[in-house]
């Protein structure tokens, strides 16, 4: 599903969720190399049948929040015991259950912006990307079934969407 | 494939929309030229806050010595509002957050313009502790930086800097969470629009495509996000609540504080969300996404948190009682008959006795009532905060330093000017985004569809479903 530059596409857009999943089950079945599976919506069930593995990005997550704890909880450690020991209210310098809430909302807050900008990097989205969409309706209610003519053959391809119900059927260079 | 949905289901889309319809119903508010409503708001709006803006230009030029504050009473209108507004916040993040972690579709019709809600309403909170801190030119002293300055760091014991922490991380993760949320509905708007207002979609939506891979990227991280946000959201009141808790003050030296704020917050973030939601869905026309299932789940949610709330109150005076501890059972005879008595009784009844209403269905129901309730318990959250800081305040360990407080007009005009602030960006979100998550909502149509669900479902949907089982 590697998108490259100049790509000619053939696609099928197809009226109803269910029609897709039919037609990615029946391509997957004749062994058609699927370019990608455009949709308004994130549709249930669909990536079982595209063979798209879980997204590693909440393991990213984990590795950002942890980050995180360490930052804040270490920091306050070395400000408070080495670079600057002062005595609050007659507690010891390291006074680790003040250091939580600290501690927490620094895990939360790397967690969530880096996955957030590790979501947009590797979705190569961001300000400024010029959208490589292929018909303006996918995001109001078409469902688009897309394959690579360098891969798939175009007659092969256009008689598959068409035979898998597909409302409308074209082509286009990305 | 798709759900197998219970007969007794009752839907949450109704109008027997398509998707195209959909699409058409929640963009088209953001094509329009304004209405006549939205222009005289925004002309209100505006110039509310352009009075709020001038009212904290002048505290910043004259002195906190432009607010009634005394050395008895130096918390009070001021921190009434920040808690105020932080507490209503909370009901964005607990309908985007919590509610995707319970997967209730009814969040659907209404995280959207709630999380909007919960954005605009931290800014304003977080305007009082810097406002309050008198020299806003060194507000940056409560960061900590290596700096030239000793090194000085900030007090990390101190609750007031966990605050700075806790709203910081709050308004960021919330920022993340609405915007990606947003992006494929920009990526909508774009591809219905032409020209300049397609680039600057375009430049808004990220180049969003609508890829199978990125769609579950996108609910992978909105899934973590409402992970990192539910116990972020519990986390901010109760840091909230230690400025108070942690202290030496009767009356604020309780352990009962975080979990009483937080539900407080909830309650009164519902209570806001139902406020702006009742008018959004009368202006834009959008019944048919925030129907009245929707408004009686949220009332349900104020019934809970409100009676939560009462608890809480009662529980308050009964450990007063109970502890045989002179100091703490004054500060409940006095918050309830001292000299501000008033503020007492307005809360309990706006907050205990109101939402009581709601137990019976049909008032639930009652958009009418609901609307008015929404403003009573607002009030009445209001009073609660004002009563703990202010009434505590005011009678203090040393009857020779007892003092009173009524607010001056820098104080009014900087709370009316927040709800300036609060309005002005609100309309300009609904004039920008769609108020409904569009994509969200197409997701459910089938789940939640009129046509699929409830008595006049003519697609006979779970009958299918019941058939494909078979």
């Amino acid at each position: 599903m590697a998108q490259h530059n100049h790509t000619e596409v053939v696609y099928g857009l197809y009226n109803d969720e269910e029609d897709l999943l039919h037609a990615v089950k029946e391509a997957q079945n004749g062994h058609l190399d699927i370019y990608d599976v455009f949709t308004p919506f994130p549709v249930h069930g669909l990536d079982p049948i595209l063979g798209l593995e879980e997204s590693r990005l909440h393991q990213a997550g984990f590795i950002y929040g942890a980050l995180g704890t360490m930052t804040a909880f270490l920091g306050m450690t070395w400000i408070f015991t080495k670079d600057w020991p002062n005595i609050f209210g007659g507690k010891p310098y390291w006074s680790v259950p003040a250091f939580i809430p600290i501690t927490f909302e620094l895990t939360v807050l790397f967690a969530a912006i880096g996955m957030t900008v590790t979501f947009y990097i590797i979705n190569g989205l961001g300000p400024g990307v010029v959208s490589k969409h292929l018909d303006d309706r996918i995001t109001d209610d078409k469902f688009c079934l897309a394959f690579d003519a360098a891969v798939v053959d175009k007659q092969k391809a256009e008689s598959f969407l068409k035979s898998t119900g597909a409302a409308e059927i074209h082509s286009k260079t990305l | 494939m798709s759900a197998v949905v219970s007969p007794i289901r009752r839907p949450l889309i109704t109008g027997n929309k398509s998707y195209h319809q959909i699409t058409e119903d929640l963009i088209s508010p953001t094509e329009k030229t304004p209405t006549k409503e939205w222009v005289l708001g925004f002309i209100l709006s505006v110039t509310v806050l352009t009075f709020g803006v001038f009212c904290i230009l002048w505290t910043i030029w004259v002195g906190i010595g432009s607010w009634n504050l005394n050395r008895t009473i130096n918390w009070s209108w001021d921190i009434t509002n920040f808690v105020w507004w932080i507490g209503i916040g909370h009901a964005g993040t607990l309908i985007s957050a919590i509610l995707l972690l319970f997967r209730q579709k009814w969040r659907t019709g209404v995280n959207r313009a709630a999380e909007a809600m919960t954005i605009f309403a931290v800014m304003c909170a977080g305007l009082f502790p810097l406002i309050h801190m008198g020299r806003i030119w060194l507000a940056m002293f409560i960061l900590p930086y290596p700096n030239t300055r000793g090194p000085l760091w900030p007090n990390f014991n101190s609750p007031l800097l966990w605050d700075v922490f806790a709203i910081s991380t709050y308004l960021t993760v919330s920022l993340l969470f609405w915007y990606t949320g947003l992006v494929p509905d920009f990526a909508t708007v774009r591809d219905r629009a032409k020209g300049l207002r397609r680039k600057i979609y375009n430049t808004l939506s990220f180049g969003w495509t609508g890829s199978a891979k990125h769609w579950q990227r996108w609910e992978s991280l909105s899934l973590v996000l409402a992970g990192l946000s539910t116990p972020l959201v519990l986390s901010v009141h109760t840091i909230v609540s230690f400025d108070f808790a942690t202290s030496v003050i009767p009356g604020w030296h309780t352990t009962i504080f975080p979990p009483y704020f937080v539900a407080g917050a909830i309650f009164s973030g519902f209570a806001m969300v139902l406020t702006l939601m009742l008018i959004t869905r009368k202006l834009l026309h959008l019944e048919d996404y925030i129907t009245v299932e929707h408004v009686e789940s949220m009332n349900k949610v104020i019934l809970l948190t409100g009676t939560i709330v009462c608890v809480a109150y009662l529980t308050e005076l009964f450990i007063a009682w109970y502890s045989g501890y002179v100091y703490e059972q004054f500060a409940f005879f006095n918050r309830a008959l001292g000299p501000y008595w008033w503020s007492y009784f307005g809360m309990m009844f706006c907050n205990v006795i109101s939402p009581q209403f709601f137990w019976k269905k049909s008032w639930r129901r009652n958009l009418t009532l609901t609307f008015f309730l929404s403003i009573v318990v607002n009030i009445g959250m209001w009073f609660e905060r004002f009563v703990i800081i202010a009434t505590t305040l005011a009678r203090d360990y040393l009857p020779s330093s007892w003092s009173l407080y009524s607010p001056s007009w820098v104080e009014i005009g900087i709370y009316v000017g927040t709800f300036g602030l609060f309005f002005t960006c609100y309309l300009i979100f609904v004039r920008v985004a769609p108020v409904v998550a569009v994509a969200e909502v197409k997701s459910i149509l089938k789940a939640g569809g009129d046509q699929y669900v409830g008595e006049n479902a003519s697609h006979g949907h779970s009958h299918h479903a019941h058939h494909e089982n078979h």
